[in-house]
């Protein structure tokens, strides 16, 4: 395996840094609305909403720049199934970033919500007002909420596990910061 | 770790500790977010909790002002408002609107005359999808100055210790002109013959991005005719539904909307200090309501008049009401959308009456 890429793409690395502020942001935010009544509630929901959207495009965009790039092999040395582990963990998150911001716009467009991004800024409801559907739109992103960070901290624990315990590299490519892709020796 | 010869578990255990210390700090600073650790925080579920009666809540229905009508007709804009907010509502034209005549009650088989403050909530829309909902009552002003103070007075209504009201108005002395507007103001026997107001002072942006805070009441066009609450509750415990419904069919009903602008130094947080007489109004066009609605068949139901939802143009003030009405009706909505079994759906429209 002389050659092999190591690392994620230069892009790859700046979207899933800049989608983990996003998406922890979100997830803060997210708890902390909705156990509040003072004013700081207006902002943010506006933030919630404004953001969520932004980590759908950014989610989308994310995965067609992984289906382009692929990923850097695990090691070689990593057992079965925790190489199982992280491509279902994986997978799982891309599920969620995606699915999260779909599911509260379909449940504000079951709750006849105006979507509001900023001032002027709105996006077309994508359901008709039902409440068995707001329920059900409801109970799953409240629920995936708490499984997304759930998911999000076992990621972290796995990454720190590869940076700390195994070293093995798996941590550096994607937190590396020099530049681009590098060529190592094989295992 | 100095000693590079020292066996590898115990680095492992370091770095073990480290990674669950870690996690730890983040599973305990999205508890903090979360308000786990803040028993104080008051939340949208504890507001809605408390405005249950002791008998429990109306499931299926709203939380507060249960019981209510719907209406559809039109906002018939005359251009003046442009003034005052860059709002496509003000440009002069007529845009559509649903909404809902209703009564300040948990209770949504409350009969007429045993609740005294009557609301309305209100949803325009322009062609370009621009919202704005809005929900007003027709007291002149709001009870209490303070959220914390409007959850206190919940809960002295449903102590049982029998000084608690006692305590609360000592506490909150803005509660007394209130309980003099319950004595003196005159009741009506119909939704049509009664002022909606803003009660919380939004603000305005006009073209040039001057700001002006803003209090807005729909006043009614239709002759008031005061009636004892007495003279009332003989008419029956669903008299207004069934005058309102009569009163349409015959001819639609007009309120006039008025915006009035705060002078420098009015107060725009407190919505139990209603502003001095004297102030600028501005008279912005007429809600025009032609067609009435049985809530359970009218597109009322469907809809959550929070005031917080405001086209651009307008957008809350330093006034703490409307972000708490719209976190606690957000949570009423969740509640009663899920209770939809409850809901009387099945029950014949017919009798008028309901169970």
């Amino acid at each position: 395996m002389i050659g092999r890429e190591r690392n994620f793409t230069v892009s790859q690395r700046i979207l899933h840094w800049l989608m983990a502020i996003c998406i922890l942001t979100m997830l803060f935010i997210g708890v902390g609305m909705v156990s509040t009544i003072a004013p700081k509630y207006l902002p943010l929901l506006a933030t919630h909403k404004a953001l969520g959207i932004v980590i759908l495009v950014l989610a989308l965009l994310r995965l067609g720049v992984r289906v382009r790039s692929g990923a850097p092999p695990l090691p070689a040395s990593l057992p079965e199934p925790m190489k199982l582990a992280a491509q279902l963990s994986h997978w799982a998150l891309y599920a969620l970033m995606i699915g999260m911001p779909l599911i509260g716009w379909a449940m504000l467009s079951a709750g006849a919500y105006p979507v509001v991004l900023y001032g002027d800024i709105r996006l077309p409801p994508i359901l008709p007002q039902n409440d068995t559907l707001h329920t059900l739109l409801w109970n799953a992103h409240f629920y995936l909420a708490f499984a997304f960070f759930a998911l999000i901290l076992l990621h972290l624990a796995a990454a720190l596990f590869h940076a700390l315990i195994r070293r093995d590299g798996v941590f550096e490519s994607m937190a590396a910061v020099h530049h681009g892709t590098e060529l190592v020796p094989g295992e | 770790m100095t000693d590079p010869s020292a066996p590898p578990p115990r680095y492992g255990l370091g770095s073990l500790l480290l990674i669950a210390a870690i996690l730890a700090a983040g599973v305990g600073s999205f508890a903090y977010a979360a308000g786990w650790f803040s028993p104080d925080r008051l939340t949208p579920t504890e507001i809605i909790d408390a405005l249950a009666p002791a008998s429990g809540p109306s499931l299926g229905h709203r939380r507060n002002h249960a019981k209510g009508i719907c209406f559809t007709g039109a906002f018939d804009s005359n251009g003046n408002g442009e003034e005052i907010s860059r709002t496509v509502v003000f440009r002069r034209g007529q845009y559509p609107v649903l909404g809902r005549f209703n009564l300040g009650t948990a209770d949504a088989n409350a009969p007429d005359a045993t609740v005294r403050v009557r609301g309305m909530g209100l949803q325009i829309t322009t062609p370009d999808g621009a919202m704005w909902r809005a929900a007003m009552i027709d007291l002149p002003f709001f009870p209490v100055a303070t959220v914390e103070a409007f959850y206190e007075l919940l809960q002295a209504g449903q102590s049982k210790e029998p000084d608690a009201m006692k305590t609360f108005v000592a506490a909150h002395p803005e509660f007394a002109t209130f309980g003099g507007w319950a004595k003196s103001a005159p009741w009506t026997a119909s939704y049509a013959e009664e002022p909606y107001n803003s009660l919380d002072a939004f603000i305005f942006v006009d073209k040039s991005g001057t700001e002006h805070a803003v209090r807005w009441s729909f006043l009614p066009q239709a002759q008031v005719v005061p009636i004892t609450a007495e003279a009332l509750a003989k008419l029956g415990p669903n008299h207004l539904e069934q005058e309102i419904t009569e009163r349409v069919a015959k001819s639609p009903q007009r309120w006039t909307l008025t915006l009035t602008l705060a002078d420098p130094g009015d107060p725009t947080a407190d919505p139990s200090k209603a502003w001095p007489d004297g102030r600028r109004t501005v008279q912005a066009g007429t809600l025009v309501v032609d067609k009435i609605e049985t809530e359970r068949d009218g597109p009322c139901r469907d809809i959550n008049f929070d005031p917080t939802i405001l086209p651009d143009g307008i957008h809350v003030s330093d006034d703490p009401f409307p972000a708490a009405r719209s976190a606690a009706y957000a949570r009423s909505y969740d509640l009663r959308t899920s209770e939809v079994k409850d809901y009387p759906y099945q029950q014949s429209a017919a009798t008028g009456t309901r169970p």
